[in-house]
């Protein structure tokens, strides 16, 4: 059990500028335990989703460092990338291929050995079956996101990075979608590092949570850790008086 | 490089084209159409006389060439650009392929189009006009692969101003191999440009392949400077644009552009 508490994410002194002087993300640094689900937090323009395309080398840091698995980033991108996943309601699947041809097609991007049992496998755990066949673009958002979270399985990720999974779902879905993650994570280990403003998600969901404002880290720990420091009545209430700076 | 992450994405897009209409469309329609035309137009010139012996020939040799040039641009551009309409780009770069691969998948893609397109239009000239572009048996096969070579450096150009400035620059995928086009000598020969545009003429690849193109034609034999200032004015044309494209990636991955390119 030596890997509990193995950091397999090291993010050290991390500076994003853009136009040289917009300092997106301002001098972050933070780590993260295998096996656990870490939660990026705060509100809108804090710098969470430029801080997780850095730390999938869709964007340059102006500095600092990015280690995953121990290896840089930019300069073991092959290497780093084979091993994790991503997924985003923002990003879509190329919606004119049928779901089961999507999925076929990162299957093969990440050399799954047996690609068609493999997404059987995780048709049959997302409860998609019956969608493989049908075109994407007919899929209802909720269908969509449990694509998208089976093509982010394909690989089977030591680390998987979660950019708002449940927003635009309905609490239903949403609640499923939870319990799936809980149920990935549980059997397979799987370090998450999620994003949402749904702070009622990210209490049920995460042991820890790092709070971004302005690009800086404003706060970090487990969630009742910081609803007791705050003296509020739970995360949301949490999240309004660091975004508001009180 | 990885050969299953290369086949991933020219199965990604060969999932598309198998039942796109529009877009095997986009394979035949304008070959065939340019074909007619132009196929036509010769018909009438030689029988009034006013081409000379090789005008059908020369001007529908010209024609296939000019295809398998914009086929081989349009093929790599759009290729690109469905990714980037499909808001896709970012799913496919967080997944371990490189830039090589991706670009090369494109290249794969195109040749598939070339394939097709040449095959169809190779038949119709035949059936129309008794042209047979196999006359000239191997002479023309290298000024082929010359002119696809430049096809897919213009296509990268393109692409690389697509990634850098969004779909907004994506008419370019379309109408950018026209701008080269008065200068290729594509349908008349060099000395027919003004001094002056002759010099622009000649830094094109394009141009010593037409003007090869026609030489095998008129002499039935190879013209090695022809085919090696084309090839060589490739390689110098294909190194510059790699540059390119890898310098508006780099850009891009600067400025944080890749999720916001529509």
């Amino acid at each position: 059990m030596g890997w509990i508490n193995e950091s397999i994410v090291k993010v050290k002194k991390l500076v994003k500028k853009f136009d040289r002087t917009v300092k997106v993300v301002d001098n972050i640094s933070f780590e993260i335990e295998r096996g656990k689900i870490t939660g990026l937090l705060g509100p809108n323009g804090a710098g969470k989703t430029t801080t997780i395309q850095m730390m999938l080398d869709l964007i340059t840091p102006t500095s600092g460092s990015i280690k995953i698995f121990g290896k840089n980033v930019a300069q073991n991108r092959e290497e780093v990338l084979s091993r994790v996943n991503f997924s985003s309601p923002y990003v879509n699947l190329p919606y004119n291929l049928k779901v089961w041809e999507n999925l076929s097609t990162f299957a093969r991007l990440y050399n799954v050995p047996n690609p068609r049992q493999k997404v059987e496998e995780l048709a049959e755990f997302f409860d998609i079956k019956e969608l493989l066949p049908k075109i994407t673009s007919s899929l209802s958002t909720g269908q969509l996101t449990r694509v998208n979270l089976a093509k982010a399985l394909l690989n089977d990720p030591e680390l998987l990075l979660l950019d708002e999974p449940t927003s635009s779902l309905d609490p239903d879905v949403a609640d499923r979608v939870r319990k799936l993650l809980l149920q990935i994570q549980k059997d397979r280990g799987v370090t998450i590092l999620y994003t949402s403003h749904n702070m009622a998600e990210i209490e049920e969901l995460c042991t820890r949570v790092i709070f971004l404002n302005k690009g800086k880290i404003t706060d970090d720990g487990a969630p009742r850790q910081l609803v007791r420091k705050y003296g509020r009545k739970d995360l949301n209430d949490v999240f309004i008086a660091i975004a508001r700076g009180e | 490089m990885k050969w299953h992450r290369v086949q991933a994405i020219l199965i990604r897009h060969l999932y598309l084209y198998q039942r796109s209409i529009p877009r095997l469309m986009d394979i035949f329609y304008w070959p065939v159409m340019e074909l007619l035309l132009w196929g036509f137009l010769t018909r009438y010139l030689e029988k009034a006389g006013l081409g000379g012996v090789n005008i059908v020939t020369i001007l529908l040799g010209a024609l296939v060439f000019w295809d398998l040039l914009s086929q081989g641009q349009r093929a790599v551009s759009i290729a690109f650009l469905e990714d980037v309409w499909e808001r896709n780009l970012l799913n496919i770069f967080v997944t371990p392929l490189r830039v090589s691969e991706f670009l090369l998948s494109t290249v794969l893609l195109g040749l598939i189009r070339i394939v097709l397109a040449g095959a169809v239009i190779s038949i119709l000239a035949y059936l129309l006009y008794q042209f047979n572009i196999f006359t000239f048996g191997f002479y023309l096969v290298p000024f082929v692969l010359s002119i696809l070579l430049f096809g897919w450096a213009l296509g990268l150009f393109t692409t690389g101003i697509i990634l850098r400035f969004g779909s907004s620059a994506q008419v370019l995928a379309f109408g950018f191999i026209f701008l080269i086009q008065p200068f290729s000598a594509v349908f008349y020969p060099v000395s027919a440009l003004p001094q002056s545009l002759q010099y622009v003429a000649y830094i094109l690849p394009s141009t010593w392949v037409f003007e090869g193109m026609r030489r095998v034609v008129a002499t039935g034999s190879l013209s090695l400077p022809h085919l090696g200032m084309a090839f060589v004015l490739n390689f110098i044309y294909l190194g510059l644009v790699f540059w390119f494209f890898y310098a508006m990636f780099s850009r891009v991955k600067e400025k944080g552009l890749l999720l916001k390119l529509d």
